[in-house]
């Protein structure tokens, strides 16, 4: 006859303590459930502390009795393994799940009980909970900002098209893959850039734009017939020339003849904003910072002195100062330094601000995966008969950069989240929108629901870069 | 008796204040064994890694092969290109697979073109007896057949002279039997080699001559068969009393 031990929970009566100790706890959870849910209190009939702490008590004391090592029973197994090891342990589990449950009555019904999202105006607005009208009817403002409305298909087929370019890389046979590294370093920003440069900004310059599509299409075409030796000339001069001789010898007549074809109405960055120019701006900061970084990162390990302490200096000077002088410095200063007929979008100028301002980081990231590798590589590279740069292309960065890319992931998550702050200059993306549409008059006081919508994007565009990253990581693993 | 291909002229080198190597004359004919010996601490390392200018020596003149080292970086390249080493801690790329280890500085150095340069490898893999592993990655390798690779690796440059840093210290004795049999064939094979070792049995059998250093000096320098039989100096005995 095995004996009843309270205190001692043992495999001898396994069931009995594994029954008492549950309905122990789902009674903790019950009346933590009844309170938050239905706000009844089950133990009213006790003193106000005691009825307080009543399903703490009583939870701690189920998952005592269950805490009985190499039972056999899996699932059980794994609860003791993972959140019931000790005391403290089953007190923090208890307190993090009863914190759960308390939250997701409110929440719940300010998200979606009690929110309104019919109608077209404040007055729709009749919950007490969150009043999703605002953002439906704003929603166009929070993406394109200032676009005009009949425009805004020129935003979305730029977008879709880059999409879908920057996807080919999945669908790229192995015959190819070579030349991805170069297509997405060098040709898919200059693609998107001309898309952004002359789609989305629009006005005569459309012209240009299909110039350019023209000629890099063409060479694209005939350089398929090209003899490998020439390739990289071919590559880097005849496009340009193709452009050059398109606008001023083959379509330059017609175009100003073609009058109705006026091309686009041209946009000016200032009315850009919202969603999309949150985008542009990580989008080419993140393209530009990296590589900036990277030399620059070189450059500090340099042992030329000259470029060296000119790599330090500028590093210093960009990671001291703080970014939301660098834009004022970019909108406000920089101009004056600049000649008289010189002019540069203040789009362009803040692009350039941020990109200079994280490369400092990205340096420093990178310097530190520099940093990390045995001298063995160098020694092993060199003893090759590789020189300086074959030696950092082929040995020294692929490893280096594949130790950084979480700090990487992490410089560029702080990027993407830094943009809001270009609204000091005037340029309003997402937030910046945001802003506005809560100081509308017809619409005050809906600002939660706005910063919870904007929370909610970042949170996406930052949740998927980092899943990105972490696969990086794993397809890049080779040590084991 | 024909030109060195390695010639050494008292040749000086300091870490800061401290020097490593004092005075080192050692001219090195083609197809000649070396094994250089010594206690830890007494510069044959670094002596080797001069040889390629992984270090720089600060006085005097090393020509390789009828280069003189020196700041120039083309000649630098032209030799390393010229002389394979071997290191202790073999110090393959972990993030290429064997093959690509091997076909990297050919492709991109010799410029050889990506079949040629693989068709070598492969030949190269099989004379180490690991052409199986060819698509694997370092880390899946053991510390034997790493340090094979690296042999390899050195080969596919096809070196005049081949460089061995300590190349079974970091090995387990079970897998040190392995590389030394590939340095064996290697060295059969004609190979002109410089070997620092603790492997007096490698140096009874294949060395043409085994240089003892202490100190930063060459204390002493003779045919193997001599050398083992009678050393001269008191240094030489006292260390190859406490080694064999």
């Amino acid at each position: 006859m095995n004996k009843l031990y309270l205190s001692k929970p043992n495999i001898n009566n396994l069931y009995i303590y594994i029954y008492t100790g549950f309905f122990l706890i789902f009674i903790s959870i019950l009346d933590v459930v009844f309170n938050s849910f239905f706000e009844i209190n089950l133990t009213t009939f006790l003193p106000t502390t005691l009825s307080f702490t009543l399903p703490l008590i009583i939870g701690f004391l189920g998952l005592y009795l269950v805490r009985i090592e190499f039972t056999g029973i899996k699932y059980l197994d794994q609860l003791n393994k993972n959140i019931n090891t000790n005391n403290f342990n089953a007190l923090l589990t208890l307190i993090i799940i009863f914190a759960i449950i308390k939250t997701i009555p409110p929440s719940l019904s300010w998200f979606i009980l009690d929110a309104n999202i019919s109608g077209d105006s404040k007055e729709a607005c009749t919950g007490t909970g969150a009043c999703w009208t605002y953002i439906k009817i704003w929603i166009r403002r929070f993406i394109y900002g200032m676009y005009p409305n009949a425009e805004q298909w020129r935003i979305n087929l730029s977008f879709i098209a880059l999409l879908a370019l920057g996807s080919v890389g999945y669908f790229a046979t192995d015959k190819f893959k070579k030349y991805l590294t170069l297509y997405y370093v060098v040709i898919y920003p200059f693609i998107a850039f001309l898309f952004i440069f002359f789609f989305i900004s629009g006005g005569p310059i459309f012209f240009e734009f299909s110039y350019g599509m023209i000629a890099f299409g063409l060479s694209i075409i005939i350089g398929f017939f090209v003899p490998k030796k020439i390739k990289l000339w071919y590559f880097l001069l005849v496009p340009i020339l193709l452009y050059i001789s398109l606008k001023y010898f083959f379509f330059y007549e017609e175009t100003i003849d073609l009058g109705k074809l006026s091309g686009l109405n041209w946009v000016e960055t200032g009315a850009w904003g919202g969603l999309s120019l949150t985008f542009i701006v990580s989008f080419f900061c993140l393209i530009f910072c990296f590589p900036v970084g990277m030399f620059l990162a070189l450059g500090r390990r340099s042992e030329l002195l000259l470029i060296r302490y000119i790599s330090i200096g500028f590093i210093e000077f960009w990671r001291g100062v703080p970014l939301i002088t660098v834009l004022f410095m970019s909108s406000v200063m920089f101009p004056m330094f600049l000649p008289e007929d010189f002019f540069m979008d203040k789009l362009v100028r803040v692009i350039i601000a941020i990109s200079l301002f994280e490369a400092a980081y990205v340096a420093e990231v990178i310097r530190g995966g520099l940093q990390a590798l045995p001298r063995g590589q160098y020694d092993a590279a060199k003893s090759l008969g590789m020189g300086y740069w074959k030696m950092h292309i082929f040995v020294i960065l692929p490893q280096a950069l594949k130790l950084v890319i979480p700090g990487i992931a992490n410089t560029f998550l702080a990027l993407v989240k830094d943009t809001p702050l270009i609204l000091v200059v005037g340029l309003l993306e997402i937030v910046g929108m945001l802003n506005m549409a809560k100081t509308n008059p017809e619409w005050l006081g809906f600002s939660m629901e706005g910063y919870v919508f904007a929370a909610i994007i970042f949170w996406i565009i930052c949740y998927a870069m980092s899943k990105y990253s972490y696969n990086l990581e794993l397809k890049y693993k080779t040590d084991r | 008796m024909s030109e060195p291909i390695i010639k050494i002229e008292n040749m000086n080198k300091w870490f800061g204040d401290f020097q490593v190597l004092k005075d080192i004359n050692l001219s090195v004919e083609k197809n000649k064994k070396i094994v250089v010996c010594g206690p830890s601490g007494s510069g044959k390392s670094t002596l080797i890694r001069c040889i390629n200018r992984l270090e720089e020596h600060q006085k005097g003149t090393i020509i390789v092969d009828g280069v003189e080292l020196s700041e120039n970086t083309k000649n630098i390249e032209q030799v390393r290109a010229e002389v394979g080493m071997v290191f202790q801690q073999f110090n393959l790329f972990p993030h290429l697979s064997i093959l690509d280890n091997c076909t990297l500085a050919p492709i991109w150095v010799k410029k050889l073109p990506k079949k040629d340069a693989e068709e070598l490898a492969l030949k190269q893999l099989k004379q180490v007896q690991i052409e199986d592993q060819a698509n694997k990655f370092p880390g899946q390798l053991s510390g034997g057949q790493q340090q094979r690779c690296a042999i390899a690796r050195a080969l596919c440059m096809e070196p005049k002279i081949m460089l061995f840093d300590e190349p079974t210290s970091a090995l387990d004795p079970e897998m040190i039997k392995e590389v030394l049999d590939a340095m064996v064939n290697l060295a059969t094979a004609g190979m002109t080699m410089i070997v620092v070792t603790h492997e007096m049995g490698f140096a009874k059998e294949v060395a043409d001559e085994v240089i003892f250093m202490d100190e930063g000096m060459i204390v002493e320098k003779a045919e193997t068969k001599e050398f083992f039989a009678n050393p001269k100096s008191d240094r030489t005995k006292l260390f190859l009393s406490q080694i064999l």
